[in-house]
């Protein structure tokens, strides 16, 4: 008999760590300690840019309950040299130091932190601190500095530069039949998970600290806190094993984590320090983004001419980057084209990745210019992308490992009905309704990082599987545990997860979309490590029925180390332990990309989304009432976890298209809407109807387990689909993001 | 009320009833309901999300209806009978709403279920949502910001038949 058949992966499986989520037991990171802890309130600047004349911490010193206050005149014990602040995903520049002198950068920034033994003693008193400011010349507009634009002289790491042009893209553009240029503009954009920024230090000594951080990596903030504050690694230990949401603004370490660990090792006692969501609003953002592109094509909608030009938002310390341009140099074939990507300086804090960074933006200008193309050459927005297939990625002139769009397409499509669409703006009406039908294609990079699980197998049959990855509500509890119970043959039930521990496995910070193909794989290969080091204890046995098996032709399945093809022969896994004098067997597995496969190949996620809009006649307030999402993203682990993945982005992609942006008063160069109520971001009344396919693809080059990841790609698309339904139902074109109901009327 | 010269804070002895466990507290006026259940209390299955009544996560039910607890001062709700997520299940024995939370999959990071979950458990005792557009609407003050929406409303409306079936049955 066969036994290697998959019971969980693939499966539609419910959340290993639901129950506890449901029932309010699952811990995040201001949940922590409860005893004797002190509590520290921020205070953030009231200017733009200038310097801090004078600080008057007086009344909140004499506060009751008030512990200590920290401002820049505070001394702090902290490394000198930039590149000890940088931590894995910091862009090039200075990196942000809190309190580190009267410098005013952005709106927001922190200037004062109370600690007091209650939070409302902390929270009162810091309304008490009086700050003065001598104010300089700000810019908040980057429309206003598009002159000083600039190609970033030193690139991050890991971000791919814009590529050469190839062909001659101006040239084809001028003799191009069929045209179109446009400007599309972005507003910035804020994360705004659920929970709070927060971090819990229980202090023990000068040196050792047990920190629970709201982050995306606690290995990322374990190594930031060592390297700033001059801590050993093995004295500190970081712990994330519940992230309340993050969608990219974990990604680096926050404020709250700096100092709530000076507080604690100045006080030398345990510390939280938890965020205002007004204080969420100025820890990063999606950029804001003037791009202008031009498209062209013949008379069959062949594309002669692909020009992107971007020009993003930065903070005056660092060159935050994330590709954006590329995209268009991939998305279709086009042999002329012309990608560019530059920031202009602003006074705000860095912007961050923020769930699909890049992509999302560059998305929304190529795929609407798409549109509009389709309708100057009047050709169905659907089929000119078909005509325009690209079979390989002509920037770095690589074969895709796979890539199902056509089925995306094909079976988005027929979900949503697509044939019946009437190409006329305005043509389908219903009541007092404008119907619009728009699509997008969406692209995300498929990517391997370096990871690292142990699997460890007890006598009795329980397994424990754990690495330093996170779970952001992404899944990984679950995902961890269906790879190594089918590892096993074992009931997901034997099998327990630990993660979000800085002592766990090395793991890179959870974005990108990399973690299920990474930190899967790594567990798969740790549960085979695992039956490796079995088989060979087995075949120290004497007369052992396994004694010429290889490790490949073996699996554990009912408790026994068993032959593949023939279950019958085995060894129970206790008696092989028993015989080897071991209570367990356990094993480190790590994966890591193929430089090799690289040079040839190279990895996408692709999605084509559908979606309907009905626009007011009157009134013009527009609403999305269906979205078909459908997705190409190699194997499914968790079909259930999935679809939510996949749900959310598209939810965050409607936020993107009509809801969410950051309203400055550039005159005074400060954020007015820095609250939930004024930050629009979409809410159950918003959400109708969203369809998920995810098209079979096979793919066994992306990553071990043919798994492409699903975090970034449901967003991309969205706020282009959008945009065209909306231009499809009203003959509107706005070019502005979020399309809010002032541009519609 | 008692005067603590050290703090200069004032002490209001306040009974909560909460999860069915009578608490006999001396309060500081301004503790709000939710900082006073997350602190002092241990209770943290209810959440922060904005402390300004704009999120939802830190829904609570107050003799039955909903509320966000960061917009009440916990003085101010003396002799109440206060029902947390903590409280909504016994033992092992999920409230059905929060098994129904797991099966459709209705959370990802699990920070606004649990003020999900008590809105959706009070908008059933409220008995106005009759479709799933009225969920949609009356559920808009619990805000998710993982998206899981569609999911949300699949399982407050799996929820909601489970009543009307037993409602029928009876
Ligand atoms: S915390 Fe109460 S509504 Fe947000
Ligand atoms: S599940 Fe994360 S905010 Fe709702």
């Amino acid at each position: 008999m066969q036994t290697n058949e998959r019971l969980y992966v693939g499966r539609p499986t419910r959340r290993v760590e639901g129950k506890l989520k449901v029932t309010g037991a699952a811990p995040y990171s201001a949940e922590q300690g409860q005893e004797g802890l002190l509590f520290g309130v921020m205070v953030p600047a009231t200017i733009a840019a200038g310097d801090i004349s004078n600080i008057d911490t007086s009344a909140a010193l004499a506060f009751p309950g008030v512990v200590d206050v920290f401002t820049h005149e505070t001394k702090q014990n902290v490394a000198w040299w930039d590149r000890k602040w940088m931590d894995q995903t910091a862009s090039p520049g200075h990196p942000f130091r809190p309190l580190h002198s009267e410098r005013i950068l952005y709106d927001g920034q922190p200037v004062a932190m109370v600690v007091a033994e209650t939070f409302e003693a902390a929270r009162d008193a810091a309304s008490l601190i009086r700050v003065s400011y001598r104010e300089s010349e700000h810019v908040t507009d980057i429309r206003t500095v598009l002159d000083e634009s600039y190609d970033p002289p030193k690139k991050r790491s890991g971000i791919p530069a814009a590529p050469k042009p190839r062909g001659e893209p101006e040239a084809a553009y001028e003799a191009a039949p069929i045209k179109i240029s446009a400007d599309y503009w972005l507003e910035t954009e804020y994360h705004n998970p659920m929970e709070m920024f927060a971090t819990t230090v229980l202090w023990e000594d000068d040196e050792h600290l047990t920190i629970y951080d709201k982050t995306q990596g606690s290995q990322n903030s374990r190594d930031y806190v060592c390297s700033v504050f001059g801590l050993k690694t093995e004295n500190v230990r970081v712990d994330n094993a519940f992230v309340g949401g993050a969608f990219g603004a974990g990604l680096r370490p926050r404020h709250q984590l700096f100092m709530a660990v000076m507080a604690s090792l100045k006080l030398k006692r345990s510390v939280r320090v938890e965020m205002t969501r007004r204080d969420m609003f100025y820890l990063s953002h999606r950029p804001s983004m003037l791009q202008t592109i031009s498209l062209a094509c013949d008379a069959t909608g062949k594309l002669q001419s692909v020009i992107h030009h971007a020009v993003a938002g930065t903070s005056r310390y660092e060159d935050y980057q994330e590709v954006v341009v590329n995209w268009s140099g991939l998305a279709y074939a086009c042999e002329n084209a012309k990608l560019t990507y530059e920031l202009t300086q602003v006074d705000t804090a860095t912007p961050g990745d923020m769930r699909a960074p890049g992509s999302a933006s560059g998305n929304v200008a190529l795929e609407s210019a798409m549109d509009e193309l389709a309708y100057a050459a009047g050709i169905d927005p659907l089929e000119l992308r078909i005509i325009n297939f690209a079979p390989y990625d002509q920037n770095d002139d690589k074969e895709f490992t796979s890539k199902a769009l056509h089925a995306c397409y094909r079976q988005g499509a027929a979900q949503f009905g697509w044939e019946k669409r009437n190409a006329e703006p305005g043509s389908m009406q219903e009541g007092n309704e404008l119907i619009g039908w728009g699509m997008a294609t969406g692209f995300w990079d498929a990517q391997l990082q370096n990871a690292a699980a142990k699997a460890r197998l007890s006598s009795d049959g329980h397994l424990i599987v754990s690495a330093a990855a996170s779970d952001i509500g992404t899944g990984t509890y679950t995902m961890m545990a269906q790879v190594a119970a089918d590892e096993f043959h074992m009931a997901i039930e034997d099998v327990t997860v630990k993660l979000g521990d800085s002592t766990l496995p090395q793991t890179a910070v959870q974005g990108g979309s990399w973690t299920a193909a990474s930190t899967g794989g790594a567990v798969q290969a740790a549960c085979l490590a695992v039956i490796a080091t079995l088989l060979k204890q087995a075949q120290a046995i004497k007369n052992s029925p396994l004694k010429d098996a290889k490790a490949d032709e073996v699996t554990v399945r009912d408790g026994r180390l068993v032959l593949i093809i023939n279950d019958q022969t085995g060894v129970a896994v206790a008696d092989i332990m028993a015989a080897a004098g071991v209570s367990f067997v356990e094993e480190e597995g790590k994966i890591g990309p193929s430089k090799l496969q690289m040079l040839k190949y190279i990895s996408y996620t692709h999605s084509a989304v559908f979606v309907e809009v009905r626009v007011d006649k009157d009134l013009r307030i527009p609403r999305v009432t269906r979205i078909v999402s459908a997705i190409a993203a190699g194997k499914i682990i968790n079909p259930k976890a999935a679809r939510s993945q996949i749900l959310g982005g598209v939810v965050m992609g409607m936020g993107m298209a009509l809801h969410e942006e950051g309203m400055f008063d550039h005159r005074s160069g400060r954020l007015m809407n820095h609250n939930l109520a004024e930050y629009h971001v979409p809410a159950h009344a918003d959400v109708e109807n969203i369809e998920v396919i995810f098209v079979e693809e096979h793919d066994d080059l992306a990553s071990p387990l043919g798994v492409k990841g699903l975090g970034e790609i449901g967003l991309v698309g969205v706020g282009a689909a959008i945009g065209n339904a909306i231009y499809h139902a009203t003959g509107t074109r706005v070019r502005e993001l979020p399309i809010t109901v002032d541009k519609l009327l | 009320m008692s005067y603590d010269p050290d703090t200069q804070s004032q002490l209001c002895p306040t009974t909560l009833h909460i999860n069915g466990v009578r608490h006999d507290l001396e309060i500081e006026p301004w503790t709000t309901l939710l900082d006073l259940l997350r602190g002092p209390l241990a209770l943290t299955g209810t959440k922060k999300g904005c402390d300004h009544g704009q999120c939802g996560a830190c829904t609570v039910l107050i003799d039955g209806m909903r509320y966000n607890s960061c917009l009440l001062l916990a003085v101010s709700q003396d002799g109440a009978e206060i029902t947390t997520i903590e409280g909504l299940s016994t033992g092992d024995q999920l409230h059905p709403m929060q098994e129904a939370f797991i099966e459709h999959d209705a959370f990802q990071c699990g920070y606004c279920t649990p003020g999900q979950i008590c809105s959706a458990v009070g908008l059933l005792n409220e008995g106005h949502a009759h479709s799933r557009e009225d969920v949609r609407e009356l559920m808009s003050g619990n805000i998710c910001r993982c998206g899981a929406y569609v999911n949300i409303a699949d399982a407050v409306e799996d929820v909601m038949g489970q009543q009307t079936h037993a409602v029928a049955a009876q």
